[in-house]
């Protein structure tokens, strides 16, 4: 009796966070790229498409006769792509996860945040805002994100996508012993 | 069926990748952080074995004529600056673009915060596209080269060294685990 109580217990606990090994998802993401790559002719990307996005929510900033003379808007419209429905999807399956595994919870100020910076949400808010600004600008500028550079561009071999990387990775370590060095 | 394909498949592409990370949890602000700072190492976990899976299979897949190439041009300086403001952005906002989606799906409301980010960086860059492509894009432009092309060393060798590499490293990650793991316990 209090045999199956554990059990049941434990498995109550287990399902309340996910137990999939990290290399079992990264093969499982190679193996979605094949078939990005051969039954759909697109490799995993996020970025791209986020800009054709990004322009609907430019017209009442800087007026639809702006978007549409703007040369980079004008080489990438939007238009409801391969990309764009990719980037709907991402979402989609993340909040199926969640769900299923048990592991949808409302996220203020993450843990790590919280230890070096305080409880502060405005702070929080400010950073994360902040820091969207230039991750995208950097990824437009570099012409992919962690998707299209790092894994897609990664495995077929790019100078670009290694150059990318490279480069993150090294500027990241930099940041990040910078901004939780204990004060 | 073909305008029903030309949503459904991406959708399903899409929510597969999304499911993915979320299972992998790199949709986590704080595994990301961690990632950086060196005390959890899923990110380059799920990243190393998706690039040495998903590139011999591709590399096979091009061999035998099913897909081809699709590599980003290497204007290297572009490449270099927009890498380093992402290293920056992404360890200030704790996600990358494509998992801060998957967690404002799974409750993170400053990941959502950060998306409006996100959107004001991708209108700045297009606002300044046609200075940065006159200044910047073109400078060593090496174009849409590939690592086997520019050293000689054959694909097949690249693989062999990246899987052996990776292999190691990680085989070591997973013992400087287990040995803290047991130290914590015991």
């Amino acid at each position: 009796m209090t045999m199956m109580t554990d059990v049941v217990v434990g498995d109550v606990r287990k399902a309340r966070r996910i137990d999939w090994s990290p290399y079992l998802v990264g093969a499982g993401i190679g193996i979605l790229s094949w078939v990005a790559f051969a039954g759909f002719g697109d490799p995993l990307g996020v970025t791209t498409a986020f800009s054709r996005v990004a322009s609907l929510f430019a017209v009442p900033v800087i007026g639809s006769d702006a978007v549409a003379t703007n040369s980079y808007w004008k080489s990438m419209p939007l238009k409801w792509d391969y990309g764009v429905w990719f980037l709907v999807g991402i979402p989609l399956g993340a909040f199926l996860s969640a769900i299923i595994s048990g592991t949808w919870r409302l996220e203020l100020v993450p843990e790590v945040w919280k230890e070096r910076f305080g409880p502060s949400v405005f702070k929080r808010f400010v950073a994360a805002f902040l820091g969207g600004i230039v991750i995208m600008y950097g990824a437009r500028l570099a012409g992919g994100c962690t998707s299209g550079h790092g894994i897609s561009g990664g495995l077929q071999l790019a100078l670009s996508s290694w150059l990318f990387l490279a480069v993150m990775f090294a500027t990241g370590l930099l940041v990040s012993r910078l901004m939780f060095r204990k004060a | 069926m073909t305008s029903v394909m030309s949503i459904a498949g991406p959708l399903l592409m899409g929510a597969v990748f999304g499911y993915l990370l979320q299972q992998g949890k790199v949709t986590s602000c704080n595994v990301i952080e961690n990632q950086f700072r060196l005390r959890d190492f899923t990110v380059l976990k799920v990243m190393g074995t998706a690039i040495v899976v998903g590139g011999i299979g591709v590399l096979l897949l091009v061999d035998t004529g099913n897909t081809k190439y699709y590599v980003k041009d290497a204007n290297m300086v572009a490449v270099a600056l927009g890498a380093a403001l992402f290293g920056v952005g992404m360890v200030v906002y704790g996600y990358c673009p494509g998992t801060a989606l998957g967690a404002i799906a799974s409750g993170s409301v400053h990941a959502a915060v950060g998306a409006f980010g996100m959107i004001v960086g991708a209108i700045l860059y297009a606002l300044s596209f046609d200075w940065v492509k006159a200044h910047i894009l073109n400078v060593w432009a090496l174009g849409k080269v590939r690592l086997p092309d520019i050293t000689g060393v054959p694909d097949g060798i690249w693989f062999a060294a990246l899987a052996i590499g990776a292999g190691a490293f990680f085989l070591w990650v997973e013992s400087s685990e287990a040995k803290a793991r047991r130290t914590r316990a015991g």
